[in-house]
């Protein structure tokens, strides 16, 4: 009887947060990738780049201070840090494709072996595409990192071989966190530098659609206690 | 006789609006939507619209009334999803083949009307490289890594929400309002502005952030 205690959405936050070091640019995808701008280690002095412009987006705005012209990609009413500065969509872009972006953490449904990425697309009958600026930011952040969950619901796997959802970006993935583990993505496929306490290598591996290799000093994935979303 | 760009109300300032015209839609995230101006369009039952707008179904735009009323027949944007779990207006008509689509990166999509307004025909960007976004488009290779071809979007009218204005057409945005509305204004022949206030006075130079060259009317609807 395994032990194991898969990290929830908000651990998951925390973790890839401590890996954020001091002045750097951020842009946190919608979803689980927002919440990392509250786990922010204390000496962690970075600026979050939010798509409409906002360069310096602080924490949400308490209700009665709220303005509904100061709001980030996610379209949540947000504050200003200081320092910030606020420029116009072409800008902003601008910015995202020249490089500027040090870190962009996003979610994401699949990401292959070779760091191809599929986030935008679930293939919803009926629905509408929405791509917003995730290729933008996928194709042209400095690094990119992900936010997931290690399978779906039903229990397949979200780390694979190759994406069967149509893609993002092709090879652009650096590293991936998981509820199970952080694995990085390399020349040499997927390396799990990460890994929670009572799963073994074993079960992780059937739990991914890839091979994966370990670390010679693979680490135990801890994050203290988080109340989940919802 | 000098210049005075203030016209008394969105129908007035809409009255020379053909059928058949390219709209861009200013806003993002509940910011900078010029929702009266989009409801006097839908008023005035012009139709054959294109849309040339971020999203096709934001919850705090009225695009939606456009889409509704069957004015539109084209959308360019990056998102075309209803929040909800029913279809939304645009979903709907888009599957029942009423309503043409396309679905741009939202970089693209700023960086093509930019274009537009400045004079350039096509760019080469990374983004959408490898994805069906990018499929039918010419990829050419520079130095070591791909790019897609992307045309400039220009169009007849633009509907723009700004803070202040002055009798020039000066316009001042208040935080994240400002979006899109800098290069869509660039791209339009007829630019309408929908502001808070009109400034008495000129606004001062270093706080003017759309200079009134690009914007030919502007109506005060409040705050």
């Amino acid at each position: 009887m395994s032990t194991m205690q898969p990290l929830n959405r908000r651990q998951m936050a925390w973790r890839a947060a401590q890996d954020i070091g001091s002045g750097l640019l951020v842009n946190l995808g919608i979803g689980m990738p927002v919440h990392v701008a509250d786990h922010l280690k204390p000496e962690a002095d970075i600026f979050i780049q939010a798509e409409n412009g906002v360069i310096g987006a602080g924490p949400l705005a308490a209700p009665q201070a709220a303005d509904a012209d100061l709001v980030d990609a996610s379209s949540r009413r947000i504050t200003l840090r200081p320092g910030a500065s606020i420029v116009d969509s072409t800008w902003s872009f601008a910015m995202i494709r020249g490089g500027h972006i040090d870190i962009t953490i996003l979610g994401a449904f699949e990401v292959a072996a070779n760091g191809d990425l599929a986030n935008w697309d679930m293939r919803v009958a009926d629905k509408g595409p929405l791509v917003g600026g995730a290729m933008d930011l996928a194709a042209c952040a400095r690094s990119v990192w992900v936010i997931m969950e290690h399978t779906t619901r039903k229990g397949s796997p979200r780390l694979v071989e190759a994406c069967t959802l149509p893609l993002t970006a092709m090879r652009c993935v650096s590293r991936v966190y998981t509820d199970l583990a952080v694995v990085d993505v390399t020349a040499a496929g997927f390396v799990v530098r990460d890994l929670i306490d009572g799963l073994s290598q074993a079960e992780l591996a059937q739990r991914t659609g890839a091979p994966l290799t370990f670390a010679p000093d693979v680490r135990v994935l801890t994050a203290p206690a988080l109340a989940d979303d919802q | 006789m000098a210049i005075d760009k203030r016209v008394t109300s969105a129908a007035q300032a809409l009255a020379d609006v053909a059928d058949g015209a390219r709209v861009f839609i200013t806003g993002f995230g509940g910011a900078g939507f010029p929702n009266v101006l989009i409801r006097a369009l839908r008023e005035s039952g012009r139709k054959n619209l294109t849309l040339i707008v971020n999203s096709a179904t934001h919850r705090y735009s009225l695009t939606h009334e456009l889409i509704e009323a069957g004015l539109v027949c084209k959308v360019v944007c990056s998102a075309a999803r209803g929040q909800g779990k029913d279809l939304s207006p645009f979903e709907k008509l888009w599957k029942a083949g009423k309503i043409e689509l396309t679905c741009l990166p939202q970089g693209t999509f700023a960086e093509c009307i930019r274009a537009g307004g400045a004079g350039i025909p096509a760019f080469y960007t990374p983004v959408g490289v490898g994805t069906e976004l990018a499929r039918g488009k010419e990829v050419r290779r520079f130095a070591d890594r791909d790019y897609v071809l992307e045309h400039a979007i220009t169009g007849e009218l633009a509907l723009v929400r700004a803070d202040t204005a002055d009798a020039y057409g000066n316009l001042t945005f208040r935080y994240a309002q400002v979006n899109f509305a800098l290069a869509m204004a660039s791209a339009a022949r007829l630019v309408i502005a929908e502001v808070r206030a009109v400034a008495t006075e000129p606004i001062p130079h270093q706080r003017v952030q759309l200079p009134g060259i690009y914007v030919d009317r502007i109506v005060t609807v409040g705050a």
